[in-house]
């Protein structure tokens, strides 16, 4: 919040600079221009800081109900943000009754399988597409645009099925398997791919480079960005991820960290401030990695918006 | 392409082919012919035509699910729309700490759906945070009952979508926004143009592409919606907000009826083919005119 500075200052592109009043208009009349200049940046800054407590305030009550002890009241009226006595106990207590940090590795390992996945299988079936003539290219392209759009929800019962079948029922590798690739990552791949200019290759190959060297050491550089939206958005999706981790997975200790939570909240309905405190262990590692990596998420989300 | 072998592209695509094959194409085929089936997980099955489509028709609980489903669809599509351009045009202004603006209102993406339905849930019950606050701010007289009220509690789950989804949504608006060229604002101010009439003339037409894309993803996003709904009310109080992936999930998975729900499934599919063509059609028509 310290960030936020108290008097805004007034952008100096849009204050002073600007010969077409200035030059006609006297002072006073100037001098209003400006006035309301700095009115409206406060004005926006006044927004801002609303949509803020929006954004934010959720998150805040979640960390003021984990903080607070079990003598205070938690349906206190009026409420208390500010805990009586600050106490780390519910954590230790919520990581004592549940194994959050296995949730945590579980969601961690199916993460980033399908962040593999995506990006290694995904740019390797691009490329074949995009760089490669051979009979079936088309008929194959095309069966991947009709499966484009069909959601995950419509053919959860026969993934289900084909998962029992395969014995994969309550493993990580079954909630994995099914996100590990998507139709979109190949498509996002392909169109890397398509661009890229044909010289580099033919002198990759002259050079006596084979396909696979061709592939990884050409033109997978080549693709960083489009490889770094691949991973942000299966990254995000498979995180996320609820409906599928909750279908494949029995046991408590092979649950998801979204199954996992969902699960805790079930069983200490009666206390808000241990759910509280492990949703706010759930947010940790992924507010991390997202502020670590701010730049690539927001230039991944804008990209694919262009792109798509 | 010389001295390649021929089976080589199909080396780069037969692990993306054995998933697709596995995990895609072959349930897409199976979901088409379970749904004519009585396949139960226990019993088993056979054909019976179109038993489950009748079925179907009159099943209550169906259309009460489905209308669920579009009613929420209705609320989210035009706020998840609008509110994040909005966002976007405030968050697109060069003024001190708009980073640290943006890496907050993108916070609440990050945070998975079921963190956000959790934290809602807590919010949103009758003795909840939310109802204080209105009622401080003299917006409520006495607490609404947002979890529990039937005509009510669809709303209440959009709100969470909405909530997570503004970040989101407000990122690809900067990106569009970024696209309009600077000069064509400098010319309608020199017009006399003030800024609301700026974002009329100028940002509208030309961020109405990014619109009808945004439009779309939102609507599509929506009509699948299950996890709100399922952490925050579990399709309750009586199935008010029971959505239609809800109660696909319930008969398929605890009804184990998975027949009939493939066959809810392949309606499910239409709606999303039907939703995909007006928004193509609209697009089309409307968003580069």
């Amino acid at each position: 919040m310290s960030a936020i500075p108290t008097t805004p200052p007034v952008d100096p592109v849009e204050a002073g600079s600007d010969p077409r009043r200035g030059a006609t208009v006297d002072p006073s009349a100037n001098q209003r221009a400006r006035h309301r200049r700095v009115l409206g940046v406060a004005g926006r800054y006044v927004l801002l800081i609303l949509v803020l407590f929006i954004s934010v305030g959720p998150f805040l009550w979640q960390i003021s109900t984990s903080l607070k002890g079990p003598e205070e009241n938690i349906f206190a009226f009026p409420p208390t943000l500010i805990p009586e006595s600050p106490t780390l106990n519910n954590y230790l207590a919520v990581m004592d009754s549940l194994p959050l940090g296995t949730y945590l590795l579980n969601s961690a390992y199916v993460s980033i399988g399908a962040v593999i996945g995506n990006c290694l299988f995904g740019a390797m079936a691009g490329y074949a597409l995009a760089r490669m003539r051979f009979r079936g290219r088309e008929g194959l392209f095309a069966m991947m645009i009709a499966t484009l759009v069909i959601p995950f929800e419509v053919i959860m019962i026969s993934v289900f099925l084909v998962t029992r079948d395969l014995g994969l029922i309550n493993t990580l590798t079954g909630a994995l398997l099914p996100v590990a690739l998507t139709v979109l990552s190949i498509f996002i791949m392909r169109q890397a791919f398509v661009s890229l200019h044909p010289e580099i290759e033919e002198a990759a190959r002259v050079d006596g480079a084979g396909e696979w060297q061709l592939f990884w050491k050409v033109a997978m550089p080549s693709a960083r960005g489009s490889l770094a939206v691949v991973a942000i958005f299966s990254f995000m999706a498979a995180w996320d991820d609820f409906l599928w981790p909750l279908i494949v997975l029995r046991d408590a200790s092979k649950f998801t960290l979204t199954v996992g939570l969902v699960f805790l909240d079930g069983q200490f309905s009666a206390d808000q401030r241990l759910i509280a405190a492990g949703t706010i262990i759930a947010i940790i590692p992924v507010l991390a990695l997202f502020i670590a990596l701010q730049k690539q998420f927001f230039r991944g989300v804008g990209q694919a918006a262009v792109k798509g | 392409m010389i001295g390649r072998r021929w089976y080589t592209p199909w080396l780069f695509l037969a692990p993306s082919l054995l998933l697709l094959g596995v995990f895609l194409w072959w349930p897409v085929l199976n979901t088409t012919a379970l749904a004519f089936t009585d396949t139960h997980t226990l019993r088993g099955g056979g054909f019976t035509g179109l038993d489950n489509l009748r079925r179907i028709m009159s099943d209550s609980f169906f259309w009460n699910a489905l209308r669920n489903s579009l009613f929420f669809t209705i609320i989210v599509v035009p706020a998840l729309t609008v509110l994040p351009l909005l966002l976007a045009i405030l968050a697109s202004a060069k003024l001190k700490g708009m980073t640290f603006f943006r890496v907050v209102f993108f916070s609440p993406v990050v945070a998975s759906m079921v963190v956000a339905a959790l934290i809602w849930g807590w919010m949103l019950r009758s003795d909840g945070l939310l109802n204080f606050v209105l009622e401080r701010i003299g917006i409520i007289n006495e607490p609404v009952r947002w979890l529990s009220d039937p005509s009510l509690v669809m709303i209440s789950v959009a709100v969470v979508t909405i909530w997570k989804g503004l970040g989101y949504y407000m990122v690809i608006y900067i990106a569009g926004l970024q696209n309009i060229p600077k000069d064509l604002y400098e010319a309608a101010e020199l017009d006399g143009a003030g800024p609301i009439r700026r974002f009329w003339s100028v940002t509208v037409p030309l961020i109405r592409p990014t619109m009808f894309l945004v439009g779309t993803l939102t609507a599509l996003n929506a009509i699948k919606v299950f996890t709100e709904a399922f952490v925050l009310t579990g399709g309750g109080p009586n199935r008010a907000s029971e959505t239609l992936v809800l109660y696909i999930y319930q008969r398929g998975f605890s009804g184990l009826e998975l027949g009939y729900a493939s066959a809810m499934s392949l309606v499910l599919f239409v709606v999303v083919l039907g939703l995909t063509l007006i928004a193509q059609i609209w697009t089309r028509r409307r968003a580069n005119p």
